[in-house]
């Protein structure tokens, strides 16, 4: 098993990462580097953290045994329920740490990327909380398709740039957040959402995201008495899976990694990078990319927004390459299954992505009762969000519940 | 072999800065390329930079990236361009790749060194290519004879310039913090970013990103080796389509000749 200490000091984990930006960004990622160093080792700022995590977030969130699911699929099942936190999911994790990062270093203005706009809502929400003011760049495609996440971030005093080139959606929104960056970079912090972009970014959003698997170890061993023989958690850019996986990554536990295959990997409209496991080099890392034999940057496909992004951490590359990790990938209409499922078995709605967790122990369900499996599921979001997308999806396909 | 070198050197001869128009391949179409490259030689181009389309140009403005997603949408493909760019090498001063890494590492990076070195190209700009990440790539292209351009940014260190001190052809010097495009005027911090350069690297140091006028050219051309025009002549080319090599002539022409009034006038 792997022991060796990831990324390096060049930021590499393995062949993967790195950082690819132009010379501009360089002394700045240096300095956040350093800055990033310093205040983990400092007491006051971990202990400011903790407290935001605990009175503001909502912290620890509570792990309970899924007893319905668990019944129906012959099999204990875990749910670690993300989806309890303030904004709905994981993502508020990192972004009040990077944003108290940020006031430390004496940054006045804020920027992220956001694809459907959760990440762009955590950001705003962590702004808002320490008064700064956020800028929020999102596709204009993604704009009209989540006008109600737009709206949020406008409550929340955050002002939404609609970008207009490319393909008009997260990958898009994201250079544009890193052009902002190269403008802007002596007095701006740019608040990235997963464990994706440039050294230290990777290391430090998975940094961030652990509390989940320290919670999780902690919660499991106290609840079950057992490890768990299982970790599932769906991969986009990756920092949900990314922040339970990493506090496990020495138990004998299988980390298990849910991608979206969209209409099917076949089809070649999905998201599901590791499974193609083409390197390449995008938004500041060497990872595995969708792209074609020109190296031109493919565009993802998902029913979840939060999946549809044509690049993966590089960790995650790292976790594949070196095989502590297994990369599988679920389909939309297995996703909208189980979200129906889990909705109904444990009135929890998840968040599509979440579905795409919940689906894969759903489909694996004979093999893992072979083999006795104690299974802990990442619920990294709650449904609410899809509630929407979904009646439209099933009413335009007549599929469905409300028929 | 030196071929960057000698045209900033007859440049400086001539008592004048070089002049160093971009134009992105695949834009209108390739098929045009030779003939913008023709003109830009005409109006007198010391060297010329060859802008390879991406998807994702996160260094560049909306004038750059909306040739690129153009030239790709008309399916321009790399090894097309390197065909084309080895027609035209032999008539037109040295020619330097502008690409983004991935492009490159998608293609290997021996496999393009070769290639680009068959097809006549001096060097490669990549600007998301960090001096720190392309020891690889610059020893790579290095053996194939062709320069990894060191590029310095406002943000750069003293241990950066020192760094790229070891580099080949000419440092090219980014006069702003931020992305390609035109501006309405030359940073104020350029002096001071050439001055820095030369305090540690020897090579020719050109500036780039936002000189759009012949006055901006000209006011660039007092302090740096150099002057890189992009953005503005693009969107000379954008603005007449269907005669761009006349107009990209003019433009040019306008550009050389107010770096030659400042060797006259100095």
């Amino acid at each position: 098993m792997a022991t060796k200490r990831v990324p390096d000091q060049r930021g590499r984990f393995g062949p993967f990462g790195g950082r690819y930006v132009p010379e501009t960004l360089m002394p700045a990622l240096d300095e956040l580097s350093r800055q990033y160093g310093d205040a983990r080792r400092d007491p006051e700022f971990r202990r400011e953290l903790e407290l935001l995590l605990k009175d503001y977030v909502g912290r620890p969130t509570p792990l309970r045994r899924a007893d319905q699911m668990s019944q129906a699929l012959g099999l204990d099942v875990f749910l670690k329920r993300e989806d309890l936190n303030h904004t709905g999911a994981h993502k508020i994790n990192n972004t009040v740490g990077q944003v108290l990062l940020a006031r430390r270093m004496g940054k006045t203005r804020i920027i992220a990327e956001t694809g459907a706009g959760q990440h762009g809502v955590a950001t705003a929400t962590a702004a808002a909380l320490f008064g700064l003011k956020a800028e929020i760049y999102m596709g204009s495609e993604d704009v009209r398709r989540q006008a109600l996440n737009v709206y949020r971030m406008k409550l929340l005093g955050a002002q939404v740039h609609p970008v207009e080139s490319g393909t008009r959606t997260l990958k898009d929104a994201t250079n544009e957040a890193i052009r902002d960056w190269v403008t802007n970079v002596r007095d701006t912090f740019y608040v990235i959402g997963s464990v994706v972009g440039p050294h230290p970014y990777p290391m430090m959003v998975r940094d961030f995201q652990s509390v989940i698997g320290k919670e999780a170890r902690r919660q499991i061993l106290k609840v079950s008495g057992h490890m768990p023989s299982h970790i599932v958690a769906s991969v986009g850019g990756g920092s949900n899976s990314m922040g339970i996986f990493y506090p496990f990554r020495h138990d004998p536990v299988q980390l298990i990694g849910v991608e979206a295959a969209g209409e099917g990997v076949e089809t070649g409209r999905h998201a599901a990078s590791i499974q193609v496991a083409e390197p390449g080099i995008l938004h500041g890392s060497l990872s595995y990319l969708l792209q074609d034999a020109d190296g031109q940057i493919q565009p993802a496909h998902s029913i979840s927004a939060g999946l549809d992004y044509p690049g993966v951490g590089p960790e995650h590359a790292y976790l594949h390459h070196t095989g502590r990790a297994q990369y599988v990938a679920i389909r939309d209409d297995q996703a909208l299954r189980a979200f129906h499922q889990l909705s109904e078995w444990e009135g929890i709605i998840p968040a599509l992505e979440s579905a795409h967790a919940v689906a894969w122990v759903i489909e694996q369900a004979g093999r893992l009762q072979a083999e006795g499996g104690r299974v802990l599921i990442n619920l990294s979001g709650r449904g609410d969000k899809d509630v929407d997308q979904v009646f439209q999806y099933e009413s335009e396909k007549g599929v469905g519940r409300h028929g | 072999m030196d071929r960057i070198g000698q045209a900033f050197r007859t440049a400086r001869a001539e008592g004048r800065a070089a002049l160093i128009p971009y134009v992105t391949a695949g834009y209108p179409t390739l098929e045009q390329l030779p003939g913008l490259v023709r003109s830009l030689t005409r109006a007198g181009a010391d060297v010329i930079e060859i802008g390879i389309p991406f998807s994702d140009p996160l260094a560049d403005g909306p004038i750059l990236q909306r040739a690129a997603t153009e030239a790709l949408a008309a399916g321009t493909r790399v090894r097309d361009v390197l065909r084309v760019v080895s027609q035209i090498s032999t008539e037109a001063p040295p020619l330097v790749f502008l690409t983004y890494i991935n492009p490159v590492f998608r293609y290997g990076i021996e496999e393009f060194a070769r290639d680009s070195a068959q097809a006549g190209v001096a060097g490669w700009i990549i600007p998301d290519l960090p001096w720190l990440e392309s020891r690889a790539v610059r020893d790579t292209a290095q053996q194939y004879g062709i320069a990894l351009i060191p590029l310095a940014a406002p943000t750069s260190t003293d241990q950066h310039l020192k760094a790229i001190a070891h580099g080949h052809g000419f440092v090219y010097g980014v006069s702003v913090t931020g992305v390609t495009g035109v501006r309405d005027a030359v940073d104020t911090g350029v002096e001071t970013l050439v001055a820095r350069v030369k305090n540690f690297v020897d090579l020719p140091v050109a500036v780039g990103f936002g000189i759009s006028t012949p006055a901006q050219a000209r006011e660039v051309g007092r302090v740096a080796d150099g002057v890189i025009v992009g953005s503005a002549l693009v969107k000379t080319i954008a603005d007449h389509r269907d005669a761009c090599e006349e107009a990209a002539y003019q433009f040019v022409r306008g550009l050389r000749e107010a770096l030659d009034n400042l060797s006259a006038k100095a």
